[in-house]
């Protein structure tokens, strides 16, 4: 019997090893599998165990990349400090635009819901907490951040940042926690498809991704529509972004069920701070009653600023319709067309005091034409002036049969000279 | 001079380790996979833990040492993350147990060796912890997708080169 133990002792201790191991899955696995379910005690023993070996140094890397950063971002990457400001002044300005067109919404949304007497839960409280590592497995995605129990978190709160919902609080130490991603093959989450309104259970896969699979078919349902939060888990706040639609495509196992693929809005893959929801409340946070209430005066201020504008121009569009009429009825100089400008050419500089309208050509030209007297420098005394001077026509006598010295000019029309086309 | 005389294989070539880096390496590679991820969310993609569960299976040629070494590793990493504890710790405590047995028997100190079984673990691991999965979790939509695992077994055994070369010197010389 020694010889046995001492021949298949590599084999034995395998087996025994493995049998230890497949007791503890059947112990930790309970039928039907809740996704998410938290440990067990002495699971979540071992799991603190754990973290409590690994976390002192997760928080000294941490800690010592913070503050690399920290310097970098605070003593040298300021040069485009000033470029980042300006673009968050725009930035403001265009989200207090938005707010003020929201606000009204908003106000009428709680009319409506006092009216129905509905109890929306809006975030009341969160914690912040930094992101200090992760599972460091593909299959799991589990992170761990810097608070716990000591700073009143519990599990199943729910984590989110700006952009959208992270996931949950799945098991929570005195000083850290552990967040189950969306992404997680065990995590979900109840959604709303906010064009079409449906909801849907939000489930992660094996690859990472996040994915709907319980509906069926639906034209409606296409690529690019938000998800957001259906509140229904009893875990996530309605509302909060989840992401938007990637694909739908059939699940060829679970048919006619479809596979409805999702962006996820906030960036799981680079979490750096995260926000734990602690408290909810049925009113509205008295910062966000505050944005509301200058939402709304700046909406007002808007409605009567455009209304004052549309005013003016109502009353600028009647003047210069009488004043238009007044001017078509009298007679008046009209400028010539000026000619089209030469792309590259010069613009020749304007006169001082304007240009002077100058007559139109006259038609059948006379004595007393303008511009047909010629120049003083011209004139010579004696008889000539007078054919020069009087007629705009010249006249000759008539032909005879005497000779005469010089062949008898036709009577030919005198152009009058071209008038100057500026005065000074 | 001291003349030492050898009457096996496995004497010649069994390898021992200093408590310290016994303790500190599995430790060290367990803290870099929790961590490298996070800046570089592509790394996750490595497997630390098995890459030094091999390498100390295969040095020291002791079935009994792998698997025990590569169920307190598998363990370990098991709790870090929100799979049942004992995945991973089955799927090492095999392959502990398997590098070990291969070591008595093949030189695995040459390069082409070392290429080879890093790949094949890393092949076997997976495998190892889909069945585990489908089979005895239950996990049906628990799929085995084998280009994204044979990249993985690629990376790892890239990695694998450079850092058994390194932890060579950390062998204790009799």
């Amino acid at each position: 019997m020694e010889s046995f133990f001492v021949r298949f002792k590599n084999v034995l201790v395998l087996v025994a090893v493995l049998l230890a191991q497949t007791i503890a899955l059947a112990v930790q696995v309970r039928r039907p599998v809740e996704s998410g379910a938290p440990d067990g005690r002495n699971v979540l023993l071992i799991r603190y165990w754990a973290a409590a070996a690994v976390t002192p140094f997760e928080r000294f890397f941490h800690g010592a990349g913070h503050n690399l950063r920290g310097a970098w971002s605070n003593y040298i990457d300021l040069r485009n400090t000033r470029q980042h400001n300006a673009d968050l002044q725009k930035e403001i300005a265009r989200l207090r635009i938005e707010q003020a067109a929201l606000a009204e919404d908003a106000i009428q949304g709680h009319r409506l819901q006092a009216l129905l007497n509905f109890q929306q839960h809006y975030i009341a409280t969160t914690v912040a907490a930094q992101v200090i590592g992760t599972s460091g497995s593909d299959l799991s995605r589990v992170l761990s951040i810097d608070k716990g129990a000591n700073d009143g978190l519990k599990p199943d709160m729910a984590v989110i940042t700006p952009d959208g919902i992270v996931g949950k609080l799945r098991d929570v130490f005195p000083d850290t926690s552990q967040v189950l991603e969306i992404n997680d093959q065990t995590s979900g989450a109840g959604v709303l498809l906010a064009t079409t309104r449906t909801r849907a259970i939000l489930r992660g896969s094996t690859t990472g991704h996040i994915q709907i699979t319980n509906l069926t078919p639906d034209a409606r349902i296409k690529p690019g529509e938000k998800v957001l939060t259906s509140g229904g888990d009893q875990i996530y706040p309605h509302g909060l972004p989840v992401g938007t639609i990637e694909s739908v495509v059939v699940d060829p196992d679970h048919q006619p069920y479809t596979i409805i693929r999702l962006q996820p809005a906030a960036n799981l893959n680079q979490l750096e701070e995260v926000l734990i929801i602690t408290g909810t409340q049925t009113g509205l946070p008295p910062q966000a009653k505050k944005d509301l209430a200058i939402g709304a005066t700046t909406a007002e201020a808007q409605a009567a600023a455009a209304k004052q504008l549309a005013d003016q121009e109502a009353a600028e569009a009647a003047a210069k319709s009488a004043a238009q009429i007044v001017a078509d009825r009298l007679p008046s100089l009209q400028e010539d067309t000026p000619p089209a400008a030469v792309p590259g050419a010069a613009t020749p500089p304007k006169p001082p005091g304007g240009v002077v309208p100058r007559p139109l050509p006259t038609l059948h030209p006379d004595r007393y034409t303008p511009g047909s007297t010629p120049p003083a420098t011209a004139l010579k005394p004696g008889a000539e002036n007078n054919d020069q001077n009087s007629p705009a026509f010249t006249t000759t006598p008539p032909a005879s049969t005497e000779t005469s010295p010089a062949p008898a000019p036709k009577k030919t029309p005198k152009s009058p000279p071209p008038p100057p086309e500026t005065q000074p | 001079m001291a003349i030492h005389s050898y009457t096996s294989r496995r004497e010649l070539e069994q390898h021992s380790f200093p408590p310290a880096v016994t303790l500190l390496v599995p430790l060290a590679a367990i803290i870099l996979q929790v961590l490298l991820p996070r800046p570089f969310p592509r790394l996750a993609l490595l497997d630390l833990p098995l890459l030094i569960t091999v390498f100390f299976a295969v040095s020291r040629r002791n079935p009994v040492a792998g698997t025990l070494t590569g169920a307190a590793i598998g363990l370990l990493q098991d709790a870090l993350t929100s799979q049942p504890i004992g995945v991973n710790g089955m799927a090492k405590s095999v392959i502990g147990y398997i590098a070990a047995s291969i070591g008595i028997q093949v030189d695995v100190e040459s390069l082409t060796t070392r290429l080879l079984i890093n790949f094949l673990f890393c092949l076997l691991n997976s495998i190892l912890l889909f069945l585990i999965n489908r089979r005895l979790l239950g996990l049906l939509d628990f799929h085995i997708l084998w280009g994204h695992e044979l990249f993985r077994a690629g990376i790892n055994t890239l990695v694998a080169l450079p850092l058994f070369f390194l932890l060579d010197n950390t062998k204790r010389r009799e």
